[in-house]
């Protein structure tokens, strides 16, 4: 076109960025890579080819890793777990730093790479991508530096196997392994088999750095190598970011492996628009919530909600917008919208809208694809309901589904109908409404008018199907660490037999369950004695079944006021408990001791009494913080309860261990179902009375009691709980992990160790961080 | 003269100063009643808006002969100003000279392109005559800024009267400043029958509403000062006097264009918009054409619609064509000077 010709159309033309830099370094490489062990990119073997998705052109062949690569790969991150994670934090400091530094002298070339390798525009990677890396680098350098001074009571956990998306690859690799090599942990990561190539790179920048061999391996391949890292022996923790299907797959394979586990998996994130919104801006932000990376994020907001007064402009606004949206080379610097990732990505994507032709009315950019290449076309589909098959499901590409709303009770209710909880963003001039809706709604970030917003600072992560586990901020480290106390042997305690002389007290005592409230009898209308070990019969204690954990699940669900009571309440109320506790003491004292045949009950009634006190103190001390984002605005990490919390109690200590799962469960706002100490029942039942007269609403604490091994599947395959604690006796770790992949809820279970339950092992952070979803709410402002 | 009444037929090249005008080739915005329904639900996301111009630049670009065409699209858009306390007669009749002939005959020709000349050119009351003298038979309007610019503050039977006199002196172009106070109390039925008079004073001569966006406050109060100018029947509005602290910005540019949007939306009439102050780089110029390209459409895009109100922009730009055409960096002696 003549200059005369493009003053009169005033088309944008072409701005491609130049892969010649990118080329030239493959070329370098001979565009074959093995996988990366022990500070070496070793042979090539089979191999499969990596593609850009914009062209089909095959960049370069990489290795499928063999199970011998994996176990290689993960033996050197074992040999040098000891030498790193005994350096001073300063000298690991001294690595992170380098990483980052030698990131941005190759941003460019990190940037076109990622760009050829995944499809999306040189703008996303050159400005969000890179620089994001970047950032995670530095804070985590911070991080290793002040390790020694601020985390004193925790250690790394060993090797750490990371299985990392196609979406955002360098993005993804440097949120894994920035904190964990920080806090002296060894990585054997593997990015995803469609993008390779920037983690390839970044082996190199390793070896520029100077990082010592093993400390990060790389290896390469499908999922068949995942898997082998997930059931590897020698691991001590897996970190993935993935579909939901994936990670449950993972979460069983993990079961009772002893492994540490973080999930980072699916959403279906709500975008809120309230009538009084900018709607202009939050047109503009469906444009980064939808269309960014092409819809391929596990954040995006894909789900529009919009005031129904409000709608049909709101709707009218963004079809205009997407009539401006352009689709093609990545490397155009005028692209919104890019590639996805693979024609595997594009045929789901095509299917799963197809598939539900004829519901809503869509509507597709106008755009000029080019012919070739993974390109789909921004979508809107309008006019869809709750039960729509779109409005469930992640589509993973750049659609965008909407309904309407009326009311904000409707919209939080409407955002939080989904097995998704990762995300949300909220649209509203009015600093009330969107502060009172943030924390109602069911994800682990929501952002307040602004979308998308990340930073190294900030922690990010989801709740129910979004995986568990935050990455970033000081709550990211506890997934990279953990208590240095060490663990001790678990006491398993038998229940006492019966005698073959029994001597029975004359006034028969009948312990009942503790649901809503209430004393229920078992629904199975079963019960066993409880024997001293003297021999004397000390009372019954009900059989819970199935049906008793579903009514104390539903009871514990009623009692949602709690989580929303004041911080301050809850600590009269704890306080409260320990004075009635208090003033019965030698009554439990007795029992404790009946019960055990040992002389221990009075230490354990005032070790109770004294946790009790703790969490009181606790209920409002459990701060969150503000986050220095570089942002005008705050990220706000907010501590919020888990939700319905099932809680096996340990064996030995039958009074103080119900205690010390209980009181900071409720302490911060969760609702708990207690399985009470399997040999020693009766303290727990015995304390529901304490509760009675404690006012604690009723639904807030519920005991059963049982044969926990008939009961950890029941409780933690409950898709209605949201976390299951296990300090059990019994061998029910693997259970609970693996009955725990249905709604991917959290656990916390002992793996057949023990804990000093009168120690500072009995209380504190560690108990509090279990009991809380850190929720950052951020709020850019500004007028 | 242009006949064409067809409103995307807008002739671009070797147009005469009517046609630069948007009450030739659109109907004139005739105004509306205030509705203050409309203005009270304006909302301007501050930190939103800051985002999107941000990230502008990065999602925008234009290269080689697009980035020609622009520059000289941009050309064609700027309303080429002198308001200093020391301006005379002559210095008038060069700054006329240079808006007729803004770029080097030699390089207009490399590029295949002719007749190129500034929007306008913008002047005080006093400098109306030498101007519309100088500009005889080159079709480039005369704008005059009035209404005791830059702060608006003398009588008001005098702002009309000066509106009057200017028109009469051959302004073809008013730039009122409106009354900033009435912004800042939110007292909007004045700021609109304020407008109102001042259109009508403007008769034939079309009407550019100055809101000075530095002294305004908040985007909020931009948008809805925004919206009651063109309820009162602005043909543009205008960012700023260029004497204000603050000028033009991208941010304040993107609220009062969403604000002509949503205004063409309802009414179906075009606004045209000018950015003022502070626009000295051929890479900011660019910016702002993208943004009126994505947010408002490539009608907005001819100067019948869209103005710089600049006076070191043609410089800048003047050395991008040449380094465009030559390879080179260019120097600013090598081009004539206004």
């Amino acid at each position: 076109m003549t200059v005369k010709e493009i003053f009169e159309t005033m088309d944008y033309g072409p701005a491609p960025e130049s892969a010649g830099e990118a080329m030239a370094w493959l070329d370098g490489t001979g565009r074959a890579f093995g996988s990366f062990i022990d500070g070496k990119l070793g042979a090539v073997g089979e191999t499969f080819e990596a593609k850009n998705p914009a062209t089909g052109e095959v960049l370069a062949q990489l290795t499928q890793a063999t199970p011998d690569d994996v176990d290689a790969a993960i033996m050197a991150a074992r040999r040098a777990f000891g030498a790193w994670s005994k350096r001073p934090g300063h000298e690991r400091a001294k690595y992170l730093y380098a990483l980052a530094r030698l990131v941005q002298k190759h941003a460019r070339l990190f940037a076109v790479l990622e760009t050829l390798d995944n499809g999306k525009p040189i703008r996303e990677s050159r400005d969000i991508d890179i620089p994001l890396v970047a950032r995670h680098f530095y804070y985590h350098a911070g991080m290793a530096q002040l390790m020694g001074s601020e985390l004193p009571d925790r250690e790394a956990l060993g090797v750490c196997g990371q299985i990392i998306p196609w979406n955002f690859p360098l993005l993804m690799l440097a949120w894994k392994v920035a904190p964990a090599i920080a806090m002296g942990n060894t990585v054997v990561l593997k990015p995803a088999e469609y993008t390779s190539l920037t983690a390839l790179l970044f082996a190199q920048v390793c070896q520029e750095a100077g990082l010592p061999k093993g400390v990060l391996n790389i290896v390469t391949g499908d999922g068949r190598v995942g898997e082998a890292i997930c059931t590897h022996e020698d691991v001590d923790k897996i970190a993935f970011t993935g579909s939901t299907e994936v990670g449950r797959i993972i979460r069983r394979a993990t079961a009772g492996s002893g492994k540490a586990l973080t999930l980072e998996l699916g959403g279906k994130s709500p975008y809120i628009v309230f009538d009084d919104a900018d709607l202009d801006s939050a047109v503009e932000g469906l444009v980064d919530a939808i269309w960014f990376n092409q819809g391929q994020v596990c954040c995006a907001g894909s789900r529009l909600l919009v005031q129904e007064g409000v709608a049909d402009r709101f709707h009218a606004k963004l079809r205009a917008r997407m009539e401006g949206l352009r689709v093609g080379n990545p490397l155009d610097k005028v692209i919104d919208v890019g590639a996805l990732v693979d024609p595997v990505q594009l045929q789901t994507v095509t299917s799963l809208v197809d598939s539900a032709a004829g519901e809503g009315e869509v509507f597709r950019a106008p755009c000029d694809l080019p012919e070739n290449g993974c390109f789909y076309p921004p979508t809107l589909i309008t006019g869809l309901s709750q039960s729509s098959t779109l409005m469930q499901e992640e589509i993973f590409g750049p659609v965008l589904v909407s309904t309407t709303f009326r009311t904000p009770a409707e919209a939080v209710a409407m955002a939080n109908n989904t097995r998704y909880g990762l995300a949300a963003s909220v649209w509203s001039e009015n600093v009330n409404l969107a502060l009172d809706v943030a924390p109602k709604l069911v994800a682990g970030v929501v952002w307040v008018n602004g979308t998308n917003m990340f930073d190294a600072a900030a922690g990010f992560g989801g709740v129910r199907e979004s995986g568990f586990g935050r990455e970033g901020g000081w709550e990211g480290l506890q997934a990279y660490t953990r208590p240095r106390a060490k663990p001790v042997a678990l006491k398993s305690v038998a229940p006492v037999a019966a005698p073959k002389d029994a001597k029975v007290d004359a006034l028969d005592r009948t312990a009942k369950f503790f649901v809503g409230g209430k004393q229920t009898r078992p629904d199975g209308g079963y019960s066993q004695p409880v024997w001293s070990p003297r021999g004397a019969l000390l009372g019954h204690v009900g059989i819970a079944n199935r049906k008793d954990i579903r009514n104390a699940v539903e009871a514990a669900h009623a009692a949602k006021g709690w989580s929303g009571t004041t911080a301050h309440l809850r600590a009269q109320i704890l306080y409260y408990i320990a004075e009635n506790l208090s003033a019965r003491a030698g009554e439990f004292a007795h029992r404790i001791n009946r019960m055990t045949g040992k002389r221990n009950g009075a230490r354990e009634v005032e070790a109770a009494v004294s946790r009790l006190f703790s969490y009181g103190a606790w209920a409002d001390k459990f701060d969150g913080a503000a986050k220095p984002v570089p942002l005008r605005g705050v990220a706000l990490a907010m501590n919020e309860p888990v939700g319905v919390i099932g809680a096996f109690c340990p064996d030995d200590q039958p009074l103080l261990g119900l205690v010390s799962l209980v009181a900071p469960a409720i302490a911060m706002g969760n609702r708990v179902v207690a399985v009470a100490s399997e040999p020693y029942p009766l303290a727990a039942t015995d304390f529901y009375q304490v509760l009675e007269t404690s006012d604690v609403p009723g639904g807030v604490v519920n005991i059963l009691t049982g044969a926990h091994a008939e009961l950890a599947g029941t409780l933690a395959g409950h898709l209605d709980v949201d976390a299951v604690w296990s300090h059990s006796g019994a061998d029910i770790s693997a259970l609970i992990e693996d009955a725990s992949a249905g709604n991917i809820k959290r656990t916390w279970v002992n793996n057949a160790k023990g804990r000093d339950w009168y120690g500072t092992a009995g209380e504190g952070r560690e108990f509090l961080s279990q009991a809380t979803e850190v929720k950052t709410v951020w709020v850019p402002y500004g007028e | 003269m242009q006949t064409d009444t067809e409103p995307t037929a807008v002739q671009a090249t070797g147009a005469t100063g009517a046609a630069q005008l948007p009450q030739v080739t659109e109907a004139r915005n005739p105004g509306m009643v205030l509705d203050m329904d409309w203005v009270r639900a304006v909302q301007a996301n501050t930190s939103a808006i800051e985002r999107r111009c941000k990230t502008l630049p990065g999602r925008r670009s234009v290269k080689k002969s697009h980035q020609a065409a622009w520059l000289l699209k941009a050309i064609t858009c700027i309303d080429l100003t002198t308001l200093s306390g020391d301006d005379t007669a002559g210095r008038v009749r060069r700054l006329c000279a240079k808006a007729a002939h803004p770029v080097r005959p030699d390089i207009l020709q490399t590029l295949g392109v002719e007749g190129i000349t500034t929007g306008a050119v913008c002047v005080y009351h006093d400098m109306i005559e030498p101007a519309v003298e100088a500009l005889d038979g080159t079709g480039i309007p005369v704008a005059a800024v009035s209404t005791g610019f830059p702060a608006g503050l003398s009588p008001f039977h005098l702002r009309l009267e000066e509106i009057r006199e200017s028109v009469k002196a051959g302004a073809h172009e008013i730039d009122i400043v409106i009354s900033r106070r009435h912004v800042l109390t939110g007292d909007w039925h004045a700021l609109y029958d304020e407008m109102k008079a001042f259109r009508a004073a403007c008769g034939e001569a079309h009407v550019k509403a100055i809101l000075a966006t530095g002294e305004l406050g908040s985007l909020r109060n931009v948008a809805r000062a925004s919206l009651v100018c063109m309820m009162a029947g602005a043909d543009f509005i205008k960012t700023s006097t260029g004497k204000e602290s603050v000028n033009a910005t991208l941010p304040v540019s993107l609220t009062m264009i969403r604000a002509i949007r949503d205004y063409h939306a309802r009414t179906g009439y075009r606004v045209g918009y000018k950015p003022a102050g502070g626009i000295s780089k051929a890479k900011d110029a660019i910016t702002y054409l993208a943004l009126m390209k994505d947010e408002l459409g490539d009608r907005w895009l001819q100067p019948d619609l869209f103005r710089f109100g600049a006076s070191s922009l043609l410089g800048d730009i003047e050395r991008q064509l040449e380094h465009h055409v030559t390879g080179q960096y260019s120097a600013s002696y090598r081009h004539p000077m206004g």
